[in-house]
């Protein structure tokens, strides 16, 4: 669904993160809107996954403003940040390895009200039955899909408003990415959720999403409808053919 | 085998004891990663509250019963003990999280000087007595001129250890609370981006460690009957030799750290010396470090200091 009258659910404007004194985000600016997929794509080290963490202030933006449904979250803490709704499965996934896959979705659902847990947890079940298989497993012992899975599964946990996706198909098999994309696609449609998410694998990203952007060194250097980047000559040398 | 048996019973209580303060070495580690050297300190501490708090029962407020006293004694000591290890972490910890790694261990020590300090200006330095309870004593068995003898402190002691760390075991592996703390310990950043409030599980790491501290306290005065100003020092570091022989970060072996760590001492005790018992804990520690830092239950992976 392409939204471009809809709400801007998260803005940012001219946010700069910085690791010591080296710049990692040069001053940014991104609009996502309610109900639509939005994908940002750039090679490695472009600064995606700090964009994604600088969200919710780990590292704090130096400069710039960030605002989630029209309140500035630039300077709150990392957890009241989530307590808004957003949730983000993070790169590298960081599931809990020595908890169960029950536990790693327990405390996805911290902060969420205790009466929906059965029907948050039903849903993520639902749409990754292997997850119900593997309850009683400790996270450590899941394969790269299932830890995916799981990551995905915990973040949807507290019902947030926008899931944040850093790379969920890094390093896993193609049916394993397919069946991922294609969860992601059905919560969007069906549910109307705001998904942002980052890729390298341009390819599905770009197919998938209503808008997207491009990050190069720490600044947004393209932005448009999903397949427009596809169809361009310079995106394909650069993310498709040439890259990953 | 009399004397064994004995020992075996001695070491046994003395190793509840420093089970008990090992849990709070451990979980203070396994969250930030940083020893927390005044938790002997916040032990010493917890016996001079339960003693006043008993005296003050029995013989200002004039509470007959014993038992109750020493119930109320223990309760109100694990509440305030708590809120001096809660104290502890905010005023000197909590600031120097993110500075360099030494910074927050110096700042232990120092907090471990100014409380043994705080307690020798304001009690004096001298022994204090605690009044001699539950002196019944049960006679096990009898051989080679040797009485075996258990005493009602002991199954107190041993009784109260089981009782807390099963109620301690439920709290981290059921409730809320305990799971965040579990996930902090495990990447503190995501948990985070799951909501969770970081500082706050931390601060409850704290108070959880203080109050078993505290449970430790009452009963080591309960035990030796006397108490002073200096008593932090070598429990504690007996006590974290527990936690690094256990496998520091692991709970059970915290616990059962404690008793081999009691159990050598009173051994070595009774069988090579005891002027040196003290000796055998801290070489245990060295040779733990030396040849297995990780401990018994730790996991090689554990790269926090
Ligand atoms: N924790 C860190 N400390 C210092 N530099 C970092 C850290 N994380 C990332 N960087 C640097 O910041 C830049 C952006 O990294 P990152 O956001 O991970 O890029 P991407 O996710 O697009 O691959 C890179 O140059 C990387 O080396
Ligand atoms: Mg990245």
């Amino acid at each position: 669904m392409i939204a471009t009258d809809s709400k801007v659910l998260l803005s940012l404007r001219g946010v700069k993160a910085f690791y010591g004194n080296i710049a990692a985000l040069k001053g940014v600016d991104l609009d996502i809107r309610e109900g639509e997929i939005a994908a940002l794509i750039g090679s490695n080290g472009a600064g995606k996954s700090t964009l994604m963490m600088t969200i919710f202030g780990d590292p704090r933006a130096r400069e710039g403003v960030i605002s989630f449904d029209g309140r500035d979250i630039t300077s709150m803490p990392t957890h009241a940040i989530a307590r808004l709704g957003l949730a983000q499965s993070p790169e590298g996934r960081r599931i809990f390895p020595r908890m169960t896959v029950f536990e790693n979705l327990q405390i996805g659902a911290a902060i969420g009200d205790p009466r929906y847990f059965d029907a948050s947890l039903e849903r993520v079940y639902a749409i990754f039955p292997r997850l119900k298989e593997r309850s009683g497993q400790s996270g450590g012992a899941l394969s790269g899909g299932e830890q995916q899975m799981l990551a995905i599964a915990r973040a949807l946990m507290n019902r947030p408003r926008l899931l944040m996706l850093d790379e969920p198909s890094l390093g896993l098999a193609p049916l394993v990415v397919k069946q991922i994309f294609e969860a992601i696609a059905d919560l969007n449609r069906r549910e109307g959720l705001t998904v942002f998410l980052v890729e390298q694998n341009a390819y599905h990203a770009l197919k998938l999403a209503d808008r997207a952007y491009v990050m190069v060194n720490g600044l947004i250097t393209l932005s448009g409808p999903g397949r427009d980047l596809l169809a361009m000559p310079e995106i394909r040398a650069a993310y498709l053919e040439g890259g990953r | 085998m009399e004397i064994f048996l004995q020992q075996l019973i001695n070491g046994v209580t003395l190793g509840s004891i420093y089970g008990l303060i090992a849990i709070g070495y451990t979980m203070v580690f396994g969250i930030i990663g940083m020893v927390n050297f005044a938790h002997g300190d916040i032990f010493m501490l917890s016996t001079f509250i339960a003693l006043i708090l008993f005296l003050a029962l029995t013989q200002i407020l004039g509470v007959s019963s014993v038992a109750l006293s020493f119930v109320l004694a223990m309760v109100a000591a694990m509440a305030l003990t708590s809120l001096w290890s809660y104290m502890l972490e905010r005023l000197a910890y909590r600031r120097l999280r993110k500075s360099f790694r030494l910074a927050p261990l110096i700042s232990a020590i120092g907090a471990s000087i100014f409380l043994s300090n705080l307690v020798y200006v304001l009690q004096g330095p001298r022994n204090r007595p605690a009044p001699s309870l539950f002196d019944a004593v049960i006679k096990v068995t009898h051989g080679g001129g040797y009485d075996v003898t258990l005493s009602a402190k002991q199954i107190l002691i041993v009784l109260v250890t089981a009782l807390l760390l099963a109620a301690f075991w439920v709290v981290v592996q059921k409730t809320p609370l305990g799971r965040a703390q579990r996930a902090c310990a495990q990447d503190m950043r995501m948990a985070a981006l799951l909501g969770i409030d970081v500082d706050r599980t931390i601060s409850f790491t704290f108070v959880i460690g203080g109050a078993l501290a505290a449970v430790a306290g009452v009963l080591y005065i309960l035990y030796y009957g006397v108490v002073n100003s200096g008593d932090g020092f070598i429990p504690g570091v007996k006590a974290f030799t527990a936690a690094v022989l256990g496998g520091i970060g692991s709970l059970p072996g915290a616990v059962v750290g404690g008793l081999l760590i009691g159990l050598i001492e009173t051994f070595w005790a009774a069988y090579i010396s005891s002027d040196y018992k003290d000796v055998a804990a801290f070489s245990i520690l060295a040779a733990t470090l030396v040849f297995m830092p990780s401990g018994l239950f730790g996991r090689p992976d554990v790269e926090k200091v």
